[in-house]
């Protein structure tokens, strides 16, 4: 990491390879104030030890049961946390807000891991809509298929999908990575305004619909394209950073990433760019 | 809302009436101001089973008018007498609730269209579905209510496709209820959770074919669309391709025939459906819940993408 005591304030983003486009002519731009510090730490959050590991069966508990027991497992410290029986339950996991490292043995409903702010997670099955809405930061590994609007709006972290997703995937997305081994539906990337999705397989009509900025990558073939959605050059430095991005999200082992298209908006927006609260924690 | 669950197996029958229950009972949350069961049940295929009603559930939560159930009675006698005229013979008769019909009839006739017709040109009288596999019944309340009303968890089947429900533009009757049987056409039956922005074009476009609406609700247009596009000579699974451009809005629908069941994702992919496939059973609904309530165990589910269209055979 770069020193930050060294470079601009403006810069820092940059230097931390968190922030890679430059913006120019009337873009607006506001970077972290570290004097801000103290202001990104949540009430009510857990200080969780991941040795200290439990299971939770939750197949006779409903959706606000279980989500109390995980925060009572978590009060108690512990940060490793098993999820037997979610038998496909709605709003399992949501509103996370520390460290933990949570596994469910099974399928999620609708919502699950919803406004989350920092838990690892792995889901040993398949997910339904809006997964992970809203995430802040922390990683979700889907094993199996997702349904439509997964990753909608999320603003950062790494959301991960072996299978295939639905439509409108990574709709309102304003930060984060999404990656998806298989296929994708229509208008993925519909409204984005930042960050990554990477799709190795096939995507569906209306890719990058009205995006205002943010990337795509795509590994097969592309249904049609969005209003506002152009190809651009794939360089060296996407390949890096693709390669570098598969690899820890251990998917598309071996994938040839220098045949991805790279899409972006072909349209520039003003006075949308503030830097995401992501990244400044992380600047912290 | 609403909330459809189906299911089929293939190359053998099941109790498709609790199944289907405890499918739809899971999705209640998405409606329970009527549920309806299409049940293909194990039968010799010799006679039709009519299931009708005449007259409404006028219970707590209804919109519908009541009227004395002597009125029903006379409607009884009234269809009894006109089924006798068009030479259709009454082989067995239930009746479940009084405004609730169920009948075998011998009667040999490949176009239904003329039978229906006449039958429903009495006053209070809608054919709920018409063929020699197919029963639909639909009534207030969620499935575990109307599975009660009905005893229907004990009916032994192929396959069966059930809907829960939210009324929104049309009113809580079992005459906007789903399942839509495809009139005039044996053993077809529709349900649709969405909304189709083109149904009154599109209605007087098929009325003025000689098809016929019995509810304002715009569900029902997906029956009628299908079954004249396989009166036109179609196929059941071009008849949904077609739809796919011809209906405009957002939905997801199944279609049932005696030896089908077929869903169609509109190209916008705006509403949900999950889908579990192996080599014996076929189980979708608007929510993974639903197939969990017949599939505890761990599956590999699916969602289907924009504009797709599957069908399955028994």
């Amino acid at each position: 990491m770069a020193n930050l005591k060294t470079v601009s304030k403006k810069s820092k983003a940059q230097s931390m390879g968190m922030h890679t486009e430059v913006l120019t002519g009337r873009t607006q731009q506001k970077f972290f104030n570290p004097d801000e510090a103290e202001n990104f730490y949540y009430f009510g959050t857990y200080d969780v030890d991941f040795n200290k590991r439990t299971e939770l069966d939750v197949l006779d508990m409903t959706a606000p049961e279980a989500n109390k027991e995980i925060d009572n497992l978590m009060s108690q410290g512990y940060g490793t946390i098993v999820i037997k029986n979610p038998q496909g339950k709605h709003s399992l996991g949501v509103g996370i807000l520390n460290k933990l490292n949570l596994i469910f043995e099974g399928s999620l409903g609708y919502f699950g891991m919803g406004s989350c702010d920092g838990p690892i997670v792995r889901i040993n099955g398949r997910v339904g809509w809006s997964c992970a809405e809203n995430l802040m930061a922390g990683k979700v590994v889907i094993e199996k298929n997702a349904g439509s609007c997964f990753g909608a709006a999320i603003r950062g972290g790494d959301l991960i999908c072996k299978g295939s997703v639905g439509a409108r995937t990574g709709i309102d997305m304003k930060g984060g990575t999404i990656i998806i081994g298989g296929d994708a539906g229509a208008f993925t990337g519909f409204m984005m305004q930042r960050g990554r999705i990477i799709i190795l397989g096939d995507v569906g009509i209306n890719l990058g619909d009205s995006m205002y900025d943010g990337t795509i990558f795509v590994g097969g073939e592309i249904g049609s394209y969005g209003s506002d959605a152009v190809d651009a050059e794939l360089t060296s430095s996407d390949q890096d950073w693709l390669k570098r991005k598969l690899k820890v999200a251990e998917i598309g082992e071996n994938f040839d990433v220098s045949k991805m298209k790279k899409i972006v908006a072909g349209k520039k927006l003003w006075n949308y760019d503030n830097l995401e609260p992501t990244e400044k924690k992380g600047a912290i | 809302m609403c909330g459809i669950a189906g299911l089929i197996h293939r190359g053998k029958s099941s109790n498709v009436g609790s199944e289907l229950q405890g499918m739809l009972q899971a999705l209640k949350h998405r409606g329970e101001d009527s549920t309806g069961y299409a049940l293909y049940g194990d039968t010799d295929g010799k006679n039709f089973i009519m299931r009708f009603k005449v007259g409404e559930n006028v219970g707590e939560g209804s919109s519908s008018v009541m009227e004395d159930v002597s009125v029903y009675d006379e409607r009884k006698k009234v269809v009894d007498q006109t089924l006798a005229d068009i030479g259709a013979k009454i082989i067995k008769e239930e009746r479940t609730l009084p405004y609730s019909l169920r009948y075998e009839l011998e009667y040999d006739a490949k176009d239904l269209l003329n039978f229906s017709q006449t039958v429903e040109a009495i006053p209070g009288v809608e054919i709920l579905s018409m063929g020699k596999s197919l029963e639909v019944i639909k009534d207030l309340g969620n499935a575990k209510a109307v599975c009660d009303r009905y005893s229907l968890d004990k009916l032994v089947g192929t396959h069966a496709i059930g809907h829960a429900r939210m009324a929104t533009e049309s009113g809580v009757d079992i005459k906007s209820a789903h399942p839509f049987w495809g009139y005039p056409f044996s053993d077809v039956s529709v349900v649709h959770n969405g909304q189709l922005t083109n149904y009154w074009n599109n209605r007087r476009v098929l009325e003025n074919k000689g098809m016929r609406f019995m509810s304002e609700c715009d569900s029902e247009l997906i029956a009628v669309y299908i079954a004249q596009k396989m009166r036109e000579g179609a196929t059941l699974e071009e008849g949904m391709k077609d739809s796919l451009l011809g209906l405009d809005g957002v939905f997801t629908y199944f279609v049932a025939t005696k030896d089908s069941l077929g869903m169609a994702k509109d190209t916008m992919a705006a509403k949900p459906l999950v889908l579990y496939e192996s080599d014996d059973l076929v189980a979708m609904g608007s929510e993974e819940i639903a197939i969990r309530s017949v599939l505890p165990q761990e599956i590999d589910t699916y969602d289907p993408f924009d504009g797709e269209v599957k069908v399955w055979q028994i």
